[in-house]
């Protein structure tokens, strides 16, 4: 782990860049020239000493997720780690009855977020962008739930869905032994009872990304829209929305991002057992639950992980090309 | 502007505003449902509840689940064990991700663009990603006398540093950025004028800097007070867990008293209500800075 970023503490503090100072260079350059022996040893420990904890807990523990995953580990003493090439996938794909359906959930984690609490927290944010009065007192509202630990949030829905005290089957009278609908033990309804909470918070992200969003547009556009003589819809539909590409990408990020990290509500809700499987909550039971398969785990890890390389990955080059440009 | 498009439209639209606000009364109180559905049960004795059901009219309204909570649970422990676990972790992430921000926004090494994507990549990665080898690393590293688990396992330590390295990929991003949009003139003078690297940063840039950091510290001090994940994993001793983690023993516990576990719920998430409704402006404009954030 340390190789790594003892590579990186000499680099860190190089000759300027020879040659090929084009007049924009040259200011930096410059501006590198005057460093003293001991500038370039600061600045190495600057951003040397980070990155040293950064990779060290970050990017080695994720490379070694890899490797063990090729293995099979009881995670006592190193002789017992065994190189088994692809045998944990094969068992993963193949022969794990929670693998398929954690995936699927995970899916429509996504799904079920950018299909209603997206839309919904835009839909919020354009109403609060009209100048309206109480506007904070409403936002308020709304993004609360954000505020909160998705592990008390969990608590505060149990209260609601529980099957004999639960807010809903009193209400609808089916807290009787007999009439139960039982929204947390329930294989075909508890995923969708989670996905309720977790809108629920959801919603209040969007509505505030949308709405630092929307303060960026240009006013001068709503005005010129006006006096085209667009009506609302119009204005939004063919003037606003496109101005918000911007956000709308971070918001497809956030939320693929969201539906991939989902744990906690989970987790509290009933630990992932039938019917709300996770990718996530399968890594966690294979180091919290008794059976210590780390090889397993891990190949249960790269997975997870091979999904979110195909978002971070293009979001990053579009981020930083941009910062190149900039 | 507004002028003109309000002017325009006010006189035809004033029945629409009364509806929008209508709407929008509403809809915040039934977004605030739960919460005050948790606030009801938690203010009802449970025999009260136990004999007429959650769904009934009180005939007495008690704080006192919010003292039993407390007391019984030992709450204010698990509060203290959350502080000592997110000041410092808040505290030197902004201090970390600050110097490597300075770095990469400030000179213009070769491999800046390479350090800030190791970074800003690192904080997208799902944390069970890298949860299985760390959780074997923080066994394998013996603190004897450091911690009082005598390993880097079961320790607040292990979790601030955690935090610290996870949350720096963030802080760092968003710095950088911040630190890119000040003037190059400012430290380009001092630099001429024979000023240390260092008293570029801490006298220069870290204190213009000042609203970034303010921004991120009190998103940050959320997010760390809210961590559930972390602290489940990589804690085994109820004693040693923060107040989120503590709370999932305490409905364990007392999981048939409901009016019990909502007001230790409730307690749980007031700190974070409070740093919130103080401090709105910034932990907003920090969501917004780093909207890149997953």
């Amino acid at each position: 782990m340390s190789s790594e970023t003892t590579t990186k503490i000499p680099e860190a503090a190089p000759a300027p860049p020879p040659g090929a100072a084009t007049p924009k260079r040259r200011v930096p350059q410059g501006h590198q020239r005057l460093l003293t022996r001991r500038d370039r040893l600061t600045l190495g420990l600057m951003a040397g000493l980070p990155t040293i904890l950064h990779v060290a807990l970050v990017w080695v523990t994720a490379f070694a997720s890899i490797a063990l995953a090729f293995t099979t580990w009881d995670g006592i003493g190193f002789d017992s780690i065994k190189w088994v090439g692809f045998d944990n996938f094969k068992e993963l794909f193949t022969n794990n009855p929670q693998f398929w359906p954690a995936v699927e959930h995970n899916i429509i984690w996504f799904v079920a977020l950018i299909l209603i609490p997206t839309p919904l927290g835009l839909f919020l944010a354009v109403q609060l962008d009209k100048q309206i009065r109480f506007s904070r007192v409403y936002q308020t509202a709304f993004f609360l739930p954000v505020v909160m630990s998705l592990a008390v949030i969990g608590f505060v829905w149990q209260l609601i869905y529980n099957p004999d005290t639960g807010l809903i089957n009193s209400l609808i009278g089916a807290n009787e032994p007999g009439h139960y609908i039982d929204w947390i033990g329930d294989p075909d309804l508890n995923l969708w009872a989670i996905l309720i909470a977790a809108s629920w918070r959801h919603t209040g992200y969007m509505m505030i990304l949308y709405l630092a969003g929307l303060k960026g547009v240009d006013p001068s556009l709503r005005e010129a829209s006006a006096l085209d003589g667009a009506n609302e819809w119009q204005t939004f539909k063919n003037v606003i929305f496109p101005t918000l590409r911007p956000t709308n990408t971070v918001v497809l990020v956030v939320t693929i991002i969201e539906a991939l990290r989902a744990f906690d509500l989970v987790f509290v809700f009933n630990k992932g057992a039938e019917g709300t499987e996770l990718l996530s909550i399968l890594v966690t039971n294979n180091i919290i639950g008794e059976s210590s398969r780390i090889g397993y785990g891990s190949a249960i890890a790269v997975v997870l992980l091979l999904i979110s390389l195909v978002v971070i990955i293009p979001y990053l080059v579009s981020t930083f090309r941009k910062e190149r440009r900039a | 502007m507004s002028t003109t498009v309000t002017a325009k439209v006010r006189t035809p639209v004033r029945p629409a505003r009364i509806l929008l606000h209508l709407f929008l009364a509403g809809t915040s109180l039934a977004w605030l449902a739960p919460l005050l559905w948790a606030l009801y049960s938690a203010m009802r004795p449970y025999a009260e509840t136990s004999e007429k059901g959650y769904v009934s009219w009180p005939d007495k309204l008690t704080l006192d689940n919010f003292t039993n909570a407390f007391t019984q649970s030992d709450m204010g422990h698990y509060f203290v064990n959350t502080m000592l676990i997110a000041v410092p972790a808040v505290l030197v992430t902004l201090f970390l991700s600050s110097m490597v921000a300075f770095y990469v926004s400030r000179f213009d090494f070769r491999i800046n663009l390479a350090l800030l994507l190791v970074f800003t990549a690192g904080n997208l990665l799902p944390q069970q990603v890298i949860i299985t080898p760390l959780y074997r690393l923080y066994l394998l590293i013996d603190l004897p006398g450091i911690t009082m688990s005598g390993k880097l396992y079961d320790s607040a330590l292990g979790l601030v540093l955690i935090h610290i390295a996870f949350q720096s990929g963030f802080c760092a991003f968003v710095l950088a950025n911040y630190m890119r949009s000040l003037p190059h003139e400012l430290t380009e003078a001092a630099l001429v004028d024979g000023a240390s690297v260092w008293r570029m940063y801490w006298q220069i840039v870290l204190p213009l800097c000042r609203p970034a950091m303010a921004a991120l510290g009190t998103l940050l001090s959320i997010w760390i007070y809210n961590d559930f994940f972390w602290a489940l994993v990589l804690i085994s001793t109820g004693e040693n867990m923060p107040i989120t983690s503590a709370l999932n023993n305490l409905s364990g516990q007392y999981f048939t008293d409901n009016n019990l576990v909502a007001a230790g719920a409730l307690l749980t998430a007031i700190p974070t209500l409070i740093v919130y409704f103080l401090l709105q402006r910034q932990f907003v404009s920090g969501l917004t800075l780093g909207a890149n954030k997953g």
